[in-house]
């Protein structure tokens, strides 16, 4: 057999595979179950999730004019042994409540999510953040009209989690 | 090829609590590898969305400052047993999965 075919055949046979599996993926994507936007909705917030000071991070998050809620509850522990991995709870309680942003004042870069809700989803979330250093979790919570309230506490971490 | 997410959706009352697990290093870049003692490079979710019926109910944005791993609680109402819930992730190298799992009663 020439050289040529042998290596002509599995190519002729991996191209129809493969446009067998764009035809399959073409078609998850006409019946909605697959939506390459979904993931490319929004935007990543560049500047806000590079800036090394809180000031920028919030600024950059449209978040400089809050006003401080107690309708906003953030649990976590007092005192964590790992900041590799700080188990926190956030929990908005004010209508119409629309995204959280969180901010770990003394992180290299503070700002560590953002997260928008709709379509039935609560303005609720339990996540897991590192922390360089012990510091003040701020939460921004932003409403349907554009406005912002915020909430903060203070986790105190024996073992930094910034070469984690 | 990424990790799967591990999905685990559970109806309770009228609202569905959706815990996600992303199988991701969310390395950050300021670290030293312990053999070679270079610096690894940042690699790292930056997106995540959260859908059912094709609709988003979450969609999130990521820093390093997330833990390795990560596990994620959401909660959402207007969800039944059997829904389809897809969560999706995509990183700052470009690569990407998603995952889906169905509603259970609790």
């Amino acid at each position: 057999m020439p050289a040529g075919s042998a290596v002509g055949i599995p190519l002729r046979r991996l191209l129809i595979r493969s446009a067998a599996g764009a035809a399959a993926v073409g078609a998850l994507c006409s019946t909605g179950l697959l939506r390459p936007r979904q993931v490319l909705a929004a935007e990543w917030n560049r500047a806000g999730f590079t800036a090394t000071s809180l000031a920028e991070a919030l600024k950059a998050s449209g978040a400089t004019a809050s006003v401080e809620s107690g309708a906003i509850t953030i649990k976590a522990v007092e005192i964590s042994e790992n900041g590799a991995q700080v188990p926190c709870e956030i929990i908005s309680s004010i209508a119409n409540s629309q995204s959280i942003a969180v901010f770990v004042d003394k992180n290299p870069m503070p700002l560590a999510a953002s997260m928008s809700f709709a379509n039935g989803a609560l303005p609720r979330v339990r996540l897991q953040l590192k922390m360089a250093e012990s510091s003040r979790i701020r939460v921004v919570v932003k409403t349907d009209d554009g406005k912002t309230y915020h909430a903060s506490r203070e986790v105190r971490v024996t073992l930094g989690g910034c070469s984690a | 090829m990424a990790e799967p997410i591990k999905i685990r959706a559970l109806l309770q009352g009228d609202s569905t609590e959706i815990r996600v697990l992303l199988q991701h290093p969310m390395e950050t870049g300021l670290r030293k590898g312990s053999v070679t003692g270079e610096m690894i490079p940042a690699h790292f979710i930056t997106m995540c969305t959260v859908s059912a019926h094709g609709k988003v109910l979450v969609s999130a944005q990521l820093n390093t400052s997330i833990s390795r791993n990560p596990l994620f609680v959401f909660q959402s109402k207007g969800l039944k047993v059997g829904d389809r819930i897809v969560v999706a992730w995509s990183d700052n190298r470009g690569e990407q999965r998603s995952d889906e799992a169905a509603v259970l009663a609790a």
